[in-house]
């Protein structure tokens, strides 16, 4: 018998749901099988705590006396530049963002020791941050200078809102050249020295709805350490790529597009993230809980990492020119082992996304709905799937 | 015979070339410099290995520890701040004498710190900051 989520919100409500891990799930599929498992399970949760680029938070600071237009002036939050097009007091820090004076590159590998992700991190936790503007003076905003110590708990909104998190799959990179790069996919040494990989696997969110059919705009998550919400499919959204039989993609695919409450997040789920080589970005928590509504998404959240098949993609030449071909493809339980072979060549392997944060989050967001704090949503509005003929196109460089 | 990596931290009142040239000559040690700095407060730090039978071993130490010498294992030198860990793992595949392990069960990063040689690649790996120096 096919479940409602309105249903399995009264289960919730009453206290009898039964919700389990992504990882858990494994064995109760295994053991009973799809049919029986879906009448048995409520719910699956899962988890992801990755670097996500593609991450920011907006603030409302409030008004000064006098007040000061910020928007299209200059802002800085402990030296880091922040965005100020939008109105008087609404400022968008991005995760990637550096301070003027960084040396970046110049100095290679750039260290990137702070930047927009350890602002946000330093934010969450409550620390003062220094605000130092420029703004050109209007007749109704005369100030043009403003030096000020902030914190979360003064501002009006502070909001995390990132345009793409949670990639369904991604790359193994790997360096087929003989010098060591440094890129976002972590230091890679020469001759296949390495691999680096970056899901969550079996507890990755999209991978346990593979064809979103359960979540979409609108939908409950765990963000950050608080509550937070799908708001749009993500940036660089990539349904219609091939898939296997089992409905997952063997290349990146869908994304998803969050937002949430940025005071009720922690800072032990947002943290400031340093690239040595590449630049600073934001490590996301990020749970989705999947109602189980039938037999065919119970099966789908039984997917293990044997099932789960990547590219290795050379960071090297092939990614950096945009060439479409791959080195050879492995699935998330060899990665795992530690080793894998390429070309004849045992290459160790690591990993960019932290499993066991992946697992805690899964485990927290199962505890959340237990203890009946955290209801699920009916998506609003479903994501493009992989039959709407939505696809991610290149830039085409062009003369005007 | 035994061999051990130490950091040496001398004093700023210390020569520390002499002090190394006698451990050599009067106790029959051989020593492998891995490092030399002079850090913030001039003080002078050596990070080497030290070599030869044990007995010779003790009395160099001895005489290292007379003269105003500080000696403490090498490994600690690198520090593991576990609560900054996230367990990613980015730092295993790079740390050249395995000092990082995956427990296979929980997936959480081992930091075996007798196996560090104070290399410091982790240090600039660890895109938390999880690895620091202790100088
Ligand atoms: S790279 Fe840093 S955070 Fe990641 S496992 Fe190693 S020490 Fe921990
Ligand atoms: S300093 Fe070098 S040897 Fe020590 S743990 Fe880090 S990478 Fe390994």
């Amino acid at each position: 018998m096919p479940k409602t989520v309105a249903e399995i919100n009264e289960k919730i409500k009453r206290g009898d749901a039964v919700v389990v891990t992504a990882e858990e799930m494994i064995d109760i599929v295994q053991e009973n099988g799809a049919k029986r498992a879906a009448e048995m399970v409520d719910v699956v949760t899962t988890g992801t705590f990755g670097p996500m680029c593609s991450s920011g938070a907006y603030i409302n600071l409030g008004h000064s006396k006098p007040k000061i237009k910020l928007g299209g002036g200059r802002v800085y939050l402990n030296e880091v530049p922040v965005f100020a097009g939008f109105a008087a007091v609404d400022i968008l820090i991005g995760a990637t963002s550096i301070p003027d004076d960084d040396p970046r590159n110049r100095s290679y590998p750039g260290e990137f020791r702070y930047g927009g992700g350890h602002v946000i991190e330093d934010l969450v936790a409550g620390k003062d941050l220094r605000l130092v503007a420029s703004a050109y003076g209007t007749d109704c905003y005369p100030r043009k200078h403003l030096e000020t110590l902030i914190n979360i708990n003064d501002v009006n909104e502070a909001v995390l809102f990132n345009p793409r998190n949670a990639y369904q799959n991604y790359n193994v990179a790997v360096n087929l050249s003989d010098k060591i790069i440094y890129t976002y996919m972590g230091v890679l040494k020469p001759n296949l020295g390495n691999a680096n990989y970056c899901s969550a696997g079996q507890l990755s969110p999209l991978l346990n709805d593979p064809y979103y059919k359960t979540l979409g705009i609108g939908t409950r998550i765990f963000l950050g350490g608080g509550i937070g919400y799908i708001s749009w499919w993500g940036t660089q959204h990539n349904p219609s790529v091939k898939r296997t039989e089992n409905g997952l993609p063997a290349v990146p695919a869908g994304t998803l597009a969050v937002i949430g409450d940025l005071k009720q997040m922690s800072q032990r789920w947002l943290r400031g993230t340093t690239m040595l080589g590449y630049g600073v970005t934001l490590t996301v928590g990020l749970g989705v809980p999947i109602p189980v509504l039938n037999e065919e998404i119970a099966r789908y959240t039984a997917v293990r990492d044997e099932d789960i098949w990547t590219q290795i993609v050379d960071y090297s030449s092939a990614y950096p020119e945009g060439k479409a071909e791959a080195v050879g493809k492995v699935n998330y339980a060899q990665l795992k082992s530690g080793t894998i072979t390429l070309l004849g060549k045992k290459v160790p392997t690591g990993s960019l996304s932290s499993y066991p944060g992946a697992r805690e989050i899964a485990t927290t967001l199962k505890e959340w709905i237990k203890e009946r704090r955290f209801l699920l949503t009916e998506p609003v509005a479903p994501l493009p799937g992989a039959g709407s003929g939505y696809t991610f196109k290149g830039l085409r460089i062009r003369e005007g | 015979m035994i061999s051990r990596k130490l950091v040496l931290s001398f004093p700023p009142s210390l020569v520390d070339k002499l002090i190394i040239y006698r451990l050599v000559k009067e106790h029959d040690l051989e020593f492998n410099i891995l490092k030399a700095a002079v850090t913030q407060n001039e003080e002078g730090m050596l990070i080497m290995e030290l070599t030869g039978e044990k007995e010779n071993y003790e009395r160099g130490i001895n005489y290292l520890k007379e003269t105003g010498v500080h000696i403490q294992p090498l490994s600690k030198d690198v520090i593991f701040v576990e609560e900054k860990c996230t367990s990613c793992g980015a730092c295993v595949p790079q740390c050249p004498t395995a000092a990082f392990v995956v427990e296979p069960v929980s997936r959480k990063i081992l930091f075996y710190e007798e196996r560090c040689i104070a290399c410091e690649i982790c240090v600039k790996v660890c895109p938390y900051k999880a690895m620091k120096m202790r100088w």
